[in-house]
């Protein structure tokens, strides 16, 4: 019992760097305990070129179900069923929003257990230990399994890692369960708002619910002109779920990753899945008038107030620095 | 005629400061208030009633946790929920969240609904997983962050953001949705919807009364073993200032963005 099954999301023909990671971390740890990491890609339109080239990644075998791919239930049918029907321990996945769902569902169905937001996974004693940061990050808990394991990493976490060559692909033929029938994509991945470009920016000035209105978004936008060149402007979830800005334009779990020189945070609170899209940035600076906010527990120069009277104060003040 | 359950959580207030317990698990212990997430699903299903998208007869509010919990659903009650149930025994305690889940399906299927509705995360446990759990053990369809629903007969159409962008995805009821928080803008409950909301039914119930096998929760039943917790590595403390006279504010700002060439 000492495979490790990995589920590899991807779309239009690409697979997700967060599953690449899953895969990378999976192969590693596979060979500590003495197997291999097989991969498991669902869709109706993968091709073996891209199902195979998970070897690359060190996958030692890439398995295709053909069943609809954006929705978890089929990715559970499938697993399960790869699972029941080999060696297998544990089952990563790289994060993102099926991940979660898919992986509770197998451990569910497995009756195994379940960790998520895993930023580490290390072999202890023939065993995977998963460590899983806790209370804003202050502490980390770490978790075994008793059965069948699910570990579900953090974004960005697992670090895509070329190795190896590509597989050959096997096809495996799935029955789907009910409750797979009874869900149905209409769209997948809807662009909402218009195509913002925020992974160039060396200055990334953030927006998020504290911004009250989709109008202050004006405010961010003022302070990004004062400093110029390649500054933009970002938002959260809330922002944009909200319709206040561009889905192109989320950092995020389920947005960007970004790495600028310096993120300002207008109205932004912190939340983990925030935070996972930006927490590479050299400097991080927070305006937030809630001094509880989590922002401040990672920030570098946290200001607690208003940013209504705070921005355009910074943005005239920019200005006149430059003259 | 359909029923909807909502599954609300009890969780530290926000002001608490929090702490792990030697266990590696969260010390829930401290003040304590309905997880703000789950107000969303309350709302979410009062909307579904009132604009009659839905003929709802009842909205029954469910939680799994410690006694004390009733107060999370007294909250629920008197934002809108017909009555509740509490599931509590000290078998449950370190249940992991699969088990959490298999126990709240149990409950939900002796009401069986027509559609179960979660938040989008406990502000404690933040494993997003719940929801995905209690639809696998009921064999149901589910979809988690769902930020809009419309309700056609049996069928919903729910959007929702996922990896890629903005999902539009069509589940046949019954069915267990989590809701995303941009769904809605929950109501306050009236003062006199807080009075009465004790009198509304709350049902409690055992392990036992609910036939949850005992041996698939608590610590012992649960395959997710938290181990110690330990430091992360130490981050130097970021500088905070405390905005009292705003030219100032901007000046300390503009000095510390300058001294490090970041203007
Ligand atoms: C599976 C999943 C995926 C997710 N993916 C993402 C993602 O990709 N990206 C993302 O951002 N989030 C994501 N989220 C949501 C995340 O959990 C938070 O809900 C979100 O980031 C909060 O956005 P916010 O900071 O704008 O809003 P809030 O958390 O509501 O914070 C608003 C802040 O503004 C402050 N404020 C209000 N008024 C003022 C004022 N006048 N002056 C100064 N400050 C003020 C408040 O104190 C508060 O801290 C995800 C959640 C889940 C469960
Ligand atoms: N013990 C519980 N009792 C009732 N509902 C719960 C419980 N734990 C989690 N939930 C529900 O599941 C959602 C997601 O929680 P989580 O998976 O812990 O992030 C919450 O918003 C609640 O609606």
């Amino acid at each position: 019992m000492s495979n490790i099954l990995v589920y590899a999301l991807h779309h239009e023909g690409a697979i997700n760097k967060n599953s690449l990671g899953a895969i990378s971390t999976a192969s590693k740890l596979a060979g500590e305990l003495g197997g291999e990491a097989h991969v498991v890609l669902v869709g109706e339109d993968i091709s073996d070129d891209v199902a195979g080239s998970v070897g690359t990644y060190g996958a030692a075998k890439a398995l295709r179900v053909n069943a609809p791919a954006g929705v978890a239930q089929p990715v559970v049918d499938a697993l399960a069923k790869v699972a029941g029907d080999g060696d297998y321990a544990y089952a990563i996945f790289g994060g993102g929003l099926l991940g979660f769902e898919a992986g509770a569902g197998l451990a569910a169905r497995l009756g195994g257990g379940i960790a998520v937001e895993i930023t580490d996974v290390r072999v202890d004693g023939g065993q995977l230990v998963a460590e899983r940061p806790v209370l804003g990050d202050s502490q980390i808990s770490e978790i075994k399994f008793d059965g069948f394991g699910v570990v579900v990493a953090r974004l960005n976490a697992f670090e895509p890692v070329q190795s190896g060559s590509a597989v050959a692909v096997e096809d495996v033929s799935v029955d789907l369960s009910d409750a797979s029938g009874k869900v149905t994509v209409v769209t997948r991945g809807e662009q909402r708002g218009a195509d913002v470009n925020i992974e160039d920016a060396q200055v990334l000035i953030t927006g998020g619910r504290g911004l009250g209105k989709p109008e202050n978004f004006s405010l961010a936008e003022d302070l990004a002109g004062a400093f110029g060149g390649s500054a933009g402007v970002a938002a959260t979830r809330a922002a944009v779920d909200a319709g206040w800005f561009p889905y192109a334009g989320q950092i995020g779990q389920t947005g960007k990753t970004v790495a600028p020189k310096l993120y300002v945070g207008l109205g932004v609170s912190g939340a983990i899945q925030h935070k996972v899209g930006m927490q590479s940035s050299d400097a991080i600076v927070a305006i937030n008038k809630d001094a509880n906010a989590p922002i401040f527990e990672f920030a570098d120069l946290g200001v607690v107030g208003d940013l209504h009277a705070i921005t355009p104060a910074l943005t005239e003040a920019i200005k006149a620095k430059k003259g | 005629m359909t029923k909807i359950v909502v599954l609300v959580k009890e969780v530290p207030d926000a002001a608490v400061q929090k702490k792990v317990g030697a266990d590696g698990r969260l010390d829930r212990s401290g003040e304590k208030t309905l997880n703000p997430f789950d107000t969303h699903a309350i709302e979410a299903a009062l909307q579904l009633k009132e604009s009659g998208a839905l003929q709802v007869d009842e909205v029954v509010a469910i939680t799994v946790g410690p006694a004390g919990a009733e107060k999370a659903l007294h909250k629920a009650v008197s934002l809108g929920a017909d009555r509740s149930i509490h599931l509590a025994d000290d078998a449950l305690a370190g249940s992991d969240v699969v088990a959490t889940g298999y126990a709240l399906a149990e409950l939900v299927k002796r009401e069986s609904p027509d559609l179960v509705l979660l938040g989008q995360q406990s502000d404690d446990g933040q494993s997003y997983a719940v929801g995905a759990v209690v639809a696998e053990y009921l064999g149901w369809p589910g979809l988690t962050q769902v930020i809009k629903l419309d309700v056609d007969g049996t069928t919903v159409t729910a959007e929702r953001q996922a990896e890629y962008g903005y999902d539009t995805v069509k589940v046949e009821l019954p069915a267990v949705l989590s809701v995303g928080d941009a769904i809605n803008e929950p109501r306050y409950p009236s003062l006199k919807a807080i009075m009465g909301a004790k009198k509304k039914p709350l049902e409690k119930l055992t392990i036992a009364d609910a036939g949850i096998d005992a041996s698939k929760v608590g610590a012992e039943g649960s395959k997710a073993k938290w181990q110690s917790a330990k430091e992360p590595p130490a981050k130097a403390a970021g500088t905070i200032i405390e905005d009292e006279d705003t030219a100032k504010t901007v000046e300390q700002i503009v000095a510390w963005l300058d001294e490090r060439k970041l203007i």
